[in-house]
């Protein structure tokens, strides 16, 4: 294994509670991804690498129009919880 | 005692007025009701895809060539990753380290001195939703619970950065605001502080004065006014050389600036500094900015600010005067250059619009829209003045009427009755008359008394009921004196 | 040519078509010999996750109105067609087979969708995968796996599996996968179906539920090359509601479906053979190979080394773009929420029970590769490899017209057997990923069993917008494989 992996800093940062042992679990998986992964440093050569997409496109753009916005209804119907046309979620951490 | 200089960057966002927001067709709009203005693509709902608002495209090029800068060739979108409840995509399309524009400057003028601050880049990005929170007191400590309104979300945002330049509160007040003239003056954005089309944070930090390495900076958030940028700019520096002096340091933080106590407050965070986890945004394709398409964007700017500064002061205005005739109201500046045309000297223009004009729109609490003076009527008025056909005080009366919609300067005057006398055969029987009924003053005058004119003058006014030329009287006395 | 209304799931959409036009058939006896079909099989294939009777009854009706009216939409029209569960269906259930999307009705459809819709096809339902598309054996459905209607002990090939398994034993005509490292051409191989992936950005993702941006595209599923072809020419089309769609001209995907393979160059891909392959599938190939050569090809062997790491270049691009794209699924504004104290809470605790292992894993390791320190190393890198590749394929179809290979190493395996490594999983894709990270297309094309009956895939793959030829020596391959085989299943079902 090319690096050891601060599991439990990586599945903060992709905002996944797990336990201790499933988190023990995917190191040790990551850790024998990783290392097939790795052999992408066995590249001979520095290829340019433009963009991937096959076909090379640049200027892919929309005029400046509107379109018709959703149903708000249709759109709340689906939200966990609403009030008054808001989407409802608790107090963020972020703050002392 | 160490002398500290301050070293302040400010790091505006700018919300563009396009009609549709960055990446979908959702109208750009503000003060409707929450979340009816959203789509797939700005909800964040699953299969969604972004495409570019080539207007805003056009407009941040624009933004950077009013700023001087350089606009990239190809430039790409990147995903600025984190989670928040307001980002529905729980990233944000953004530019990493391919701006579109980049290396510019602007220069800034406070208090008589020209400052040239850099700005390092201008890059386009998407707005996020909207978050209220709602609980004891609304406070964000306190809160309950978040309201989600996505309206905002998507919509196309400038962020422009500029380097480590200002070296003053002021300065920084300054920059702001010649910033938020030039875009407002592209028609790019609404760009008013109180709605939030146009947000200020600042970056300060000190250092001992003569020192080139740089201090630990803090970024200030929260300023809703240039007032409250200046302020809380000054306290921040105030605040760091204090703690510096008493031999602490400086933490790198975010602070939040509290208008009513007039202090900033730290933020601190739960975690160090974010991983973004950029990476090229692969559901977009790169932009292309050739020469062609930069110099069609460069042909539609309008005359930026300096620009005309520079034009008025060859024109003869005085810098000073340069400078509030070109921020002033564009409908201002149209009657400046219409009465050049009609050939009144600039000059004369300029103060009448900057001087009396500016004094009765404010006193009569007058829109600048609604100014019924043309650049020919205050040519007119100019040229009165100048061949003697009112007094200059009597002028200002003309100007009250003809912007009070009374009708042309002449026939003002006219009505008004405020003619001046400028006819030698008409007054030569007044100043005569003056000198016969007070021979002390003559006698005085010819002994010496050289301000005895000015009695003398002041009588032939009160018998022309003030309609005399003075300086034609003050002529023909002087002559018939000399004998 | 009358054909019995039991037989009609076994039609092809091309013949399906023609008896539609000659009254021997209706939208609405299709439609139903396929539900029939459907009912029939699913409690051993699980290869639907929603069947929407009622909208697609209404679709057959309608159909049937407008062809008799004389308004024909074209080949589709009438056509029973199965989507993938992983685009947007308005009003329709859609999952992703995943637990956090359950219940989730999207409020619009997918462009494939729309276009389908206007082609008159009847949409059948929705059929299995692996969760977020994330496998290659349809077992990490949230919902239950799919099997293999050849033998029911064994997977029906992933991520597609449903849409295959359902074209395979007729519970619909044709269907829709998405392909990010293989997924409709690996399924369509095990499942002894025709399967292709077109060129990056000629078919438009919008609706598509994103797995990994760059490498995922929507194709079709079939009974037959030609009928592939058909339901290309359907689908694909710039999209201005996604800027990655290609706004070029695109070519005729049938023009050259007779023209023989007389005079072209075949290249082998000599990476794609040897340790790991099985004896039944390398002689398949070379059988065929043979069998083209007698047709008048020139057979060309062509080295691509740079092959041999585009698997690890894949596993750090895919996973680190699905990292992000899997990101919007919070809890917050659709979808499965559990409650959480703090807004981060709730995500964290949300996305931890709404995501299956496979999809956590992928989760895990692309936030890593993406993460500060690692970024360069890891998918800086395999853009690199990405970019080399491509180079290696454009110089190789400077000698060649096409390049060939076995679909995958192996037939179906067991289900379970490779649920537990995650590594040997991946290699089943070895032969199709490097098509998703150089952009260009390919398809699968069934040409025979081995001794247990179970299907071999042969793959042609072409440059980007090298569809027409594809075709061409895909349709050959058809014709000289003559694959008549029919699923164990369908036997026993009757």
């Amino acid at each position: 294994m090319p690096v050891e992996i601060d599991i439990a800093h990586v599945a903060r940062l992709a905002r996944l509670d797990l336990s201790e042992e499933e988190l023990e679990g995917y190191k040790s998986q990551l850790g024998a991804i990783l290392d097939h992964a790795a052999k992408v440093q066995s590249l001979q050569g520095d290829p340019e690498v433009e963009a991937s997409h096959p076909l090379r496109f640049e200027n892919a753009y929309r005029p400046d129009e509107t379109r018709p916005s959703l149903d708000r209804d249709e759109v709340l119907a689906q939200a966990p919880e609403t009030r008054d046309g808001y989407f409802v979620a608790p107090p963020a951490m972020e703050l002392e | 005692m160490t002398s500290w200089e301050p070293v302040i960057g400010i790091e505006v966002h700018v919300e563009l007025s396009t009609r549709s927001k960055m990446f979908c067709g959702c109208a750009v709009s503000f003060g409707d009701e929450p979340n009816t203005h959203v789509c797939p693509v700005c909800l964040g709902l699953p299969g969604a895809l972004p495409v570019p608002n080539r207007q805003a495209i056009e407009w941040i090029m624009a933004i950077g060539l009013a700023l001087n800068c350089e606009v990239t060739e190809r430039s790409v979108f990147h995903r600025k990753n984190y989670f928040y409840a307001d980002l529905p995509k729980n990233y944000q399309i953004s530019q990493f380290d391919i701006p579109v524009c980049h290396d510019g400057y602007l220069d800034v003028v406070v208090g008589g001195e020209t400052r040239r601050v850099g700005i390092e880049r201008a890059h386009m990005e998407e707005d996020t939703g909207k978050s209220t929170h709602v609980g004891v007191g609304g406070r964000i400590h306190a809160a309950e619970a978040t309201l989600l309104d996505f309206n905002r979300s998507g919509v196309p945002l400038v962020e422009i950065v500029s380097n480590p330049d200002i070296r003053s509160a002021a300065q920084a007040r300054a920059y702001a605001q010649e910033l938020r003239t030039l875009v407002a003056e592209l028609g790019v954005s609404d760009a008013r502080l109180e709605e939030g089309s146009i947000r200020f944070d600042a970056n300060v930090s000190v250092r001992p004065q003569g020192e080139t390495e740089y201090g630990t900076k803090v970024e200030i958030k929260n300023m809703n006014s240039f007032r409250s940028l200046e302020r809380a700019v000054a306290h921040e520096i105030e605040r760091q050389v204090a703690v510096l002096e008493a031999g602490g340091e400086i933490v790198q933080e975010t602070r939040h600036w509290d208008e009513e106590a007039g202090v900033t407050h730290s933020m601190r965070t739960k975690e160090g500094s974010s991983d973004y986890r950029y990476f090229t945004e692969p559901d977009l394709v790169p932009m292309h900015m050739d020469d062609e398409w930069v110099g069609a964007v460069r042909a539609t700017l309008p005359e930026l600010p300096a620009a005309r500064r520079s034009r008025y002061v060859e024109m003869g205005l005085d810098p000073d005067q340069a400078g509030v005739m070109s921020d002033a109201h564009a409908g201002v500046r149209a009657i400046f250059a219409d009465a050049v045309a009609a050939g009144s000297p600039p000059r004369a223009a300029a103060n009448w619009l900057t001087g009396e004009v500016t004094g009765w729109l404010r006193r009569t609490e007058t829109d600048p829209e609604d100014l019924s003076l043309s650049g020919a009527h205050l040519a007119e008025l100019v040229a009165m003045v100048d061949d003697g056909t009112v007094s200059a005080s009597a002028a200002k009366e003309v100007l009250e009427g003809v912007l009070g919609g009374e009708g042309p300067p002449r026939r003002v005057a006219a009505d008004r009755d405020l003619i001046q006398i400028s006819d030698t055969a008409e007054l030569e029987s007044a100043v005569e008359t003056a000198l016969q009924e007070h021979p002390e003053a003559v006698a005085n005058f010819q002994a010496g008394e050289k301000k005895a004119i000015g009695f003398l003058v002041g009588q032939v006014m009160r018998a022309t009921q003030g309609k005399a030329d003075p300086k034609l009287v003050n002529d023909l006395l002087t002559e018939k004196l000399s004998h | 040519m009358s054909e019995l209304p039991g037989d009609l799931h076994d039609l092809t959409i091309v013949a399906a078509g023609a008896a539609l036009r000659s009254g021997e058939t209706t939208a609405v006896e299709l439609l139903d010999a396929v539900l029939d079909r459907a009912h029939r099989t699913e409690a051993q294939l699980h290869a639907y996750l929603t069947l929407d009777r009622v909208g697609a009854r209404e679709a057959a009706e309608t159909a049937d109105v407008e062809l008799a009216a004389g308004s024909d939409r074209g080949p589709l029209h009438g056509i029973p067609i199965a989507l993938k569960d992983n685009m947007c269906t308005r009003g329709v259930e859609t999952t992703a087979a995943s637990q956090i999307l359950a219940g989730y009705v999207p409020p619009y459809d997918a462009t494939v969708v729309t276009r389908l819709r206007r082609a008159g096809a009847v949409l059948v339902g929705k059929t299995n995968l692996d969760e977020f598309a994330m496998g290659s054996s349809t077992e990490n459905s949230a919902y239950g796996p799919s099997f293999n209607p050849w033998d029911i002990s064994r997977v029906p090939g992933g991520s597609s599996g449903g849409s295959a398994a359902a074209v395979a034993v007729g519970s619909a005509l044709g269907a829709l996968g998405s392909d990010t490292g293989g997924s409709i051409r690996q399924p369509a191989s095990l499942s002894g179906v025709v399967g292709l992936k077109p060129t990056y950005g000629t078919v438009s993702r919008y609706g598509l539920i994103a797995f990994a941006s760059s490498l995922d595209q929507i194709g079709p599923l079939s009974r037959s090359v030609a009928d592939a072809a058909l339901t290309l020419e359907a689908i694909w089309g710039h999209d201005p509601l996604d800027a990655t769609s290609y706004a070029g001209v695109y070519p005729d995907p049938t023009a050259d479906l007779d023209e023989g393979v007389q005079g072209l160059r075949i290249g082998v891909v000599s990476e794609f053979a040897g340790e790991g392959y099985e004896p039944a599938v390398e002689e398949k190939m070379a059988a065929i190979l043979d069998d083209l050569s007698g047709s008048g090809a020139e057979i060309v062997e062509v080295s691509l080394p740079t092959v041999d790491i585009a698997l690890s270049a894949y596993y750090l691009v895919a996973p680190a773009e699905a990292s992000s794209n899997l990101a919007r699924f919070d809890g917050i504004r659709y979808g499965l929420r559990l409650e959480g104290a703090t807004t981060e809470e709730l995500m964290a605790r949300t996305r931890a029970e709404g995501f299956g292992p496979e999809v956590t894993r992928r989760i895990l390791l692309g936030t890593y590769a993406l993460s500060a320190g690692y970024y360069d190393a890891f998918y800086g890198q395999a853009q690199r490899v990405r970019a080399a590749l491509r180079d290696e394929f454009e110089a190789a179809y400077q000698k060649v017209d096409v390049l060939v290979s076995p679909t995958s190493p192996t037939v179906a395996f067991p289900a379970g057997e490779k649920v537990d490594d995650p590594l040997s999983m991946y290699l089943t894709d070895i032969c199709t990923n490097p098509l998703n990270l150089v952009g260009h297309p390919g398809i699968s094309v069934p040409v025979g069993v081995d001794d247990q009956k179970l299907p071999i895939g042969f793959q042609v793959m072409a440059p980007a917008l090298g569809e027409r030829m594809m075709f061409r020596v895909a349709a050959e391959v058809e014709r000289l494989a003559e694959f008549s085989a029919r699923p164990l299943l369908e036997e026993v079902a009757g």
